[in-house]
Protein backbone atom coordinates (compact mmCIF):
# COMPACT_ATOMS: atom_id res chain seq x y z
CA UNK A 1 0.00 0.00 0.00
CA UNK A 2 1.40 3.37 -1.16
CA UNK A 3 0.19 7.12 0.38
CA UNK A 4 1.10 10.10 -1.07
CA UNK A 5 1.20 13.77 -0.48
CA UNK A 6 2.18 17.04 -1.55
CA UNK A 7 2.76 20.05 0.71
CA UNK A 8 3.35 23.49 -0.29
CA UNK A 9 6.80 24.95 1.58
CA UNK A 10 5.02 26.74 4.18
CA UNK A 11 5.65 25.41 8.00
CA UNK A 12 1.85 26.29 8.68
CA UNK A 13 1.28 23.39 6.49
CA UNK A 14 3.14 21.02 8.72
CA UNK A 15 -0.28 20.03 10.37
CA UNK A 16 -1.68 19.11 7.49
CA UNK A 17 1.56 16.38 6.80
CA UNK A 18 0.96 15.62 10.55
CA UNK A 19 -2.78 14.50 10.17
CA UNK A 20 -1.80 12.89 6.83
CA UNK A 21 0.67 10.30 8.39
CA UNK A 22 -1.27 9.73 11.63
CA UNK A 23 -4.29 8.52 9.33
CA UNK A 24 -1.99 6.45 6.85
CA UNK A 25 -0.23 4.82 9.51
CA UNK A 26 -3.79 4.47 11.85
CA UNK A 27 -5.11 2.18 9.04
CA UNK A 28 -2.57 -0.39 9.81
CA UNK A 29 -2.42 -0.59 13.33
CA UNK A 30 0.92 0.85 13.98
CA UNK A 31 0.40 1.81 17.71
CA UNK A 32 0.40 4.93 19.42
CA UNK A 33 3.77 5.97 20.41
CA UNK A 34 5.10 4.18 17.12
CA UNK A 35 2.85 7.01 15.12
CA UNK A 36 3.27 9.68 17.51
CA UNK A 37 7.55 9.05 17.00
CA UNK A 38 7.45 8.38 13.14
CA UNK A 39 5.20 11.51 12.94
CA UNK A 40 7.45 13.86 14.51
CA UNK A 41 10.60 12.34 12.58
CA UNK A 42 9.01 13.37 9.36
CA UNK A 43 7.63 16.62 10.67
CA UNK A 44 11.17 17.42 11.36
CA UNK A 45 12.80 16.41 8.26
CA UNK A 46 9.84 18.62 6.17
CA UNK A 47 10.60 21.53 8.43
CA UNK A 48 14.28 21.25 7.92
CA UNK A 49 13.75 20.69 4.31
CA UNK A 50 11.26 24.05 4.08
CA UNK A 51 13.20 26.13 5.66
CA UNK A 52 16.88 25.01 4.80
CA UNK A 53 16.80 24.08 0.81
CA UNK A 54 13.07 26.26 0.07
CA UNK A 55 13.08 29.53 2.04
CA UNK A 56 9.81 28.99 3.31
CA UNK A 57 8.46 29.33 -0.42
CA UNK A 58 4.85 28.34 -0.45
CA UNK A 59 5.11 27.40 -4.24
CA UNK A 60 8.00 24.82 -3.68
CA UNK A 61 6.31 21.28 -3.06
CA UNK A 62 7.49 18.65 -1.14
CA UNK A 63 5.93 15.30 -2.21
CA UNK A 64 5.89 12.31 0.69
CA UNK A 65 5.87 8.78 0.03
CA UNK A 66 4.31 6.36 2.70
CA UNK A 67 5.02 2.35 1.62
CA UNK A 68 3.58 -0.12 3.56
CA UNK A 69 4.02 -3.68 3.28
CA UNK A 70 3.74 -6.79 5.18
CA UNK A 71 6.79 -8.51 6.49
CA UNK A 72 9.13 -4.82 5.20
CA UNK A 73 9.97 -2.12 7.42
CA UNK A 74 7.94 1.27 6.92
CA UNK A 75 9.42 3.18 4.31
CA UNK A 76 8.85 7.01 4.03
CA UNK A 77 9.91 9.01 1.05
CA UNK A 78 10.44 12.65 0.91
CA UNK A 79 10.92 14.38 -2.55
CA UNK A 80 12.08 17.21 -3.76
CA UNK A 81 13.91 19.74 -6.40
CA UNK A 82 15.72 22.11 -3.43
CA UNK A 83 19.26 22.47 -2.61
CA UNK A 84 20.09 19.09 -1.09
CA UNK A 85 20.04 19.08 3.18
CA UNK A 86 21.51 15.67 3.56
CA UNK A 87 21.03 15.43 7.40
CA UNK A 88 23.85 12.16 7.69
CA UNK A 89 26.38 14.95 6.72
CA UNK A 90 25.58 17.08 10.17
CA UNK A 91 27.33 15.51 13.18
CA UNK A 92 24.73 15.73 16.18
CA UNK A 93 25.63 18.51 18.68
CA UNK A 94 26.25 17.84 22.24
CA UNK A 95 23.33 18.40 24.43
CA UNK A 96 25.41 20.50 27.14
CA UNK A 97 26.84 22.52 24.22
CA UNK A 98 23.41 23.23 23.17
CA UNK A 99 22.30 24.56 26.88
CA UNK A 100 25.33 26.39 27.22
CA UNK A 101 24.82 28.00 24.11
CA UNK A 102 21.41 28.43 25.03
CA UNK A 103 20.85 27.31 20.87
CA UNK A 104 16.75 26.46 19.93
CA UNK A 105 18.07 24.31 17.17
CA UNK A 106 20.19 21.04 16.47
CA UNK A 107 18.04 18.87 18.40
CA UNK A 108 15.51 18.12 14.82
CA UNK A 109 18.60 15.66 13.04
CA UNK A 110 19.44 13.58 16.95
CA UNK A 111 15.43 12.84 17.09
CA UNK A 112 15.01 11.71 13.25
CA UNK A 113 18.26 9.46 13.93
CA UNK A 114 16.78 7.99 17.39
CA UNK A 115 13.09 7.63 15.69
CA UNK A 116 14.54 5.86 12.22
CA UNK A 117 16.52 3.11 11.75
CA UNK A 118 17.82 4.45 8.45
CA UNK A 119 18.15 7.22 5.96
CA UNK A 120 19.61 7.46 2.38
CA UNK A 121 19.56 9.48 -0.21
CA UNK A 122 19.22 9.52 -3.72
CA UNK A 123 18.81 11.97 -6.92
CA UNK A 124 17.02 11.08 -9.52
CA UNK A 125 15.84 13.02 -12.71
CA UNK A 126 17.01 16.33 -10.93
CA UNK A 127 15.15 15.35 -7.59
CA UNK A 128 16.66 14.82 -4.35
CA UNK A 129 14.47 11.64 -2.99
CA UNK A 130 14.94 10.88 0.98
CA UNK A 131 14.40 7.22 1.89
CA UNK A 132 13.84 6.75 5.92
CA UNK A 133 13.13 3.65 7.31
CA UNK A 134 11.36 1.89 10.47
CA UNK A 135 11.07 -1.33 11.80
CA UNK A 136 7.19 -1.35 13.00
CA UNK A 137 4.87 -4.00 14.13
CA UNK A 138 1.64 -4.22 12.30
CA UNK A 139 -0.82 -5.48 13.90
CA UNK A 140 -3.57 -5.19 10.73
CA UNK B 1 -1.14 26.20 16.25
CA UNK B 2 -0.97 27.65 19.74
CA UNK B 3 -2.84 29.33 22.31
CA UNK B 4 -0.85 30.82 25.22
CA UNK B 5 -3.05 31.33 28.72
CA UNK B 6 -1.35 33.05 31.51
CA UNK B 7 -2.53 33.41 35.02
CA UNK B 8 -0.65 34.27 38.07
CA UNK B 9 -1.08 32.17 41.12
CA UNK B 10 0.25 32.01 44.54
CA UNK B 11 3.75 34.08 43.26
CA UNK B 12 4.19 31.91 40.45
CA UNK B 13 3.64 32.68 36.68
CA UNK B 14 1.54 29.57 34.70
CA UNK B 15 1.39 29.56 31.06
CA UNK B 16 -1.17 26.75 29.91
CA UNK B 17 -0.29 25.95 25.86
CA UNK B 18 -3.19 24.57 24.37
CA UNK B 19 -2.41 22.67 21.22
CA UNK B 20 0.22 22.12 18.98
CA UNK B 21 3.83 23.28 18.64
CA UNK B 22 5.99 23.15 15.97
CA UNK B 23 8.11 24.78 13.42
CA UNK B 24 5.63 27.48 12.96
CA UNK B 25 4.53 28.39 16.73
CA UNK B 26 7.34 27.73 18.50
CA UNK B 27 8.25 31.29 18.15
CA UNK B 28 4.81 31.90 20.60
CA UNK B 29 6.27 29.89 23.06
CA UNK B 30 9.31 31.59 23.47
CA UNK B 31 7.95 34.97 23.15
CA UNK B 32 5.92 34.13 26.19
CA UNK B 33 8.33 32.47 28.42
CA UNK B 34 10.43 35.21 27.81
CA UNK B 35 8.21 37.28 29.04
CA UNK B 36 7.42 35.78 31.94
CA UNK B 37 11.32 36.05 32.63
CA UNK B 38 11.81 39.50 31.51
CA UNK B 39 9.15 40.54 34.45
CA UNK B 40 11.06 38.78 36.78
CA UNK B 41 9.16 35.71 37.57
CA UNK B 42 11.26 33.35 39.30
CA UNK B 43 8.80 30.64 39.68
CA UNK B 44 7.17 29.60 36.13
CA UNK B 45 4.76 26.93 35.85
CA UNK B 46 4.26 25.46 32.44
CA UNK B 47 0.57 23.27 31.89
CA UNK B 48 1.05 21.11 29.54
CA UNK B 49 -2.58 19.38 29.95
CA UNK B 50 -3.97 20.63 26.63
CA UNK B 51 -0.87 20.57 24.91
CA UNK B 52 -1.72 17.82 21.93
CA UNK B 53 1.97 17.93 20.02
CA UNK B 54 5.55 19.50 20.24
CA UNK B 55 7.91 19.34 18.00
CA UNK B 56 11.63 19.40 18.42
CA UNK B 57 11.56 23.54 17.79
CA UNK B 58 9.18 23.55 20.88
CA UNK B 59 11.68 20.92 22.79
CA UNK B 60 14.74 23.67 22.15
CA UNK B 61 12.94 26.49 22.98
CA UNK B 62 13.00 24.72 26.41
CA UNK B 63 16.32 23.60 26.47
CA UNK B 64 17.86 27.25 25.40
CA UNK B 65 15.93 28.49 28.77
CA UNK B 66 17.94 26.22 31.23
CA UNK B 67 21.14 28.07 31.41
CA UNK B 68 19.24 31.73 31.56
CA UNK B 69 17.09 29.48 34.19
CA UNK B 70 19.96 28.52 36.46
CA UNK B 71 21.63 31.92 36.16
CA UNK B 72 18.73 34.12 37.25
CA UNK B 73 17.56 31.52 39.74
CA UNK B 74 14.31 30.76 38.63
CA UNK B 75 12.68 27.65 38.78
CA UNK B 76 10.39 26.55 35.92
CA UNK B 77 8.50 23.01 36.03
CA UNK B 78 6.42 21.27 33.64
CA UNK B 79 3.49 19.02 33.84
CA UNK B 80 0.35 17.04 32.76
CA UNK B 81 1.73 15.98 29.82
CA UNK B 82 -0.05 13.29 27.61
CA UNK B 83 1.64 10.02 26.99
CA UNK B 84 2.56 11.23 23.74
CA UNK B 85 4.23 14.57 24.48
CA UNK B 86 6.13 13.46 27.18
CA UNK B 87 7.47 10.26 25.32
CA UNK B 88 9.03 13.34 23.24
CA UNK B 89 10.84 14.64 25.83
CA UNK B 90 12.30 11.45 26.80
CA UNK B 91 13.64 10.06 23.43
CA UNK B 92 16.35 12.67 23.87
CA UNK B 93 16.46 12.61 27.19
CA UNK B 94 15.09 16.16 27.81
CA UNK B 95 13.45 14.50 30.94
CA UNK B 96 16.50 14.33 32.80
CA UNK B 97 17.60 18.21 32.02
CA UNK B 98 14.04 19.82 32.91
CA UNK B 99 11.88 19.83 35.90
CA UNK B 100 8.63 17.60 34.59
CA UNK B 101 5.81 16.40 37.04
CA UNK B 102 2.74 14.45 36.45
CA UNK B 103 0.36 16.88 38.57
CA UNK B 104 -0.03 20.86 38.67
CA UNK B 105 0.48 19.70 42.69
CA UNK B 106 4.02 18.32 42.26
CA UNK B 107 4.88 20.93 40.26
CA UNK B 108 3.91 23.73 42.89
CA UNK B 109 6.26 21.78 45.43
CA UNK B 110 9.27 21.87 43.15
CA UNK B 111 9.14 25.63 43.00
Amino acid sequence: MKYSFSIGCKLENLKDLRAFIRESLGKHGVTEVQVSEIVLALDEMCSNLMIHAHHCNPKDFLEINIVIAPGTPLIFEIIDDGTLFDINQFSEPELNNLIHDKRKGGLGIRLVKSIMDKIEYTHQSGRNICRLQKTVTLTS
Amino acid sequence: MIHIKRLQEDGADVLALVGEIDASSSIDLDLAIARSVGEGFTKILIDCSALEYISSAGLGVFMSYIEECKEKNISMVLFGMNKNVANTFEILGLNELLQITATKAEAKQKL
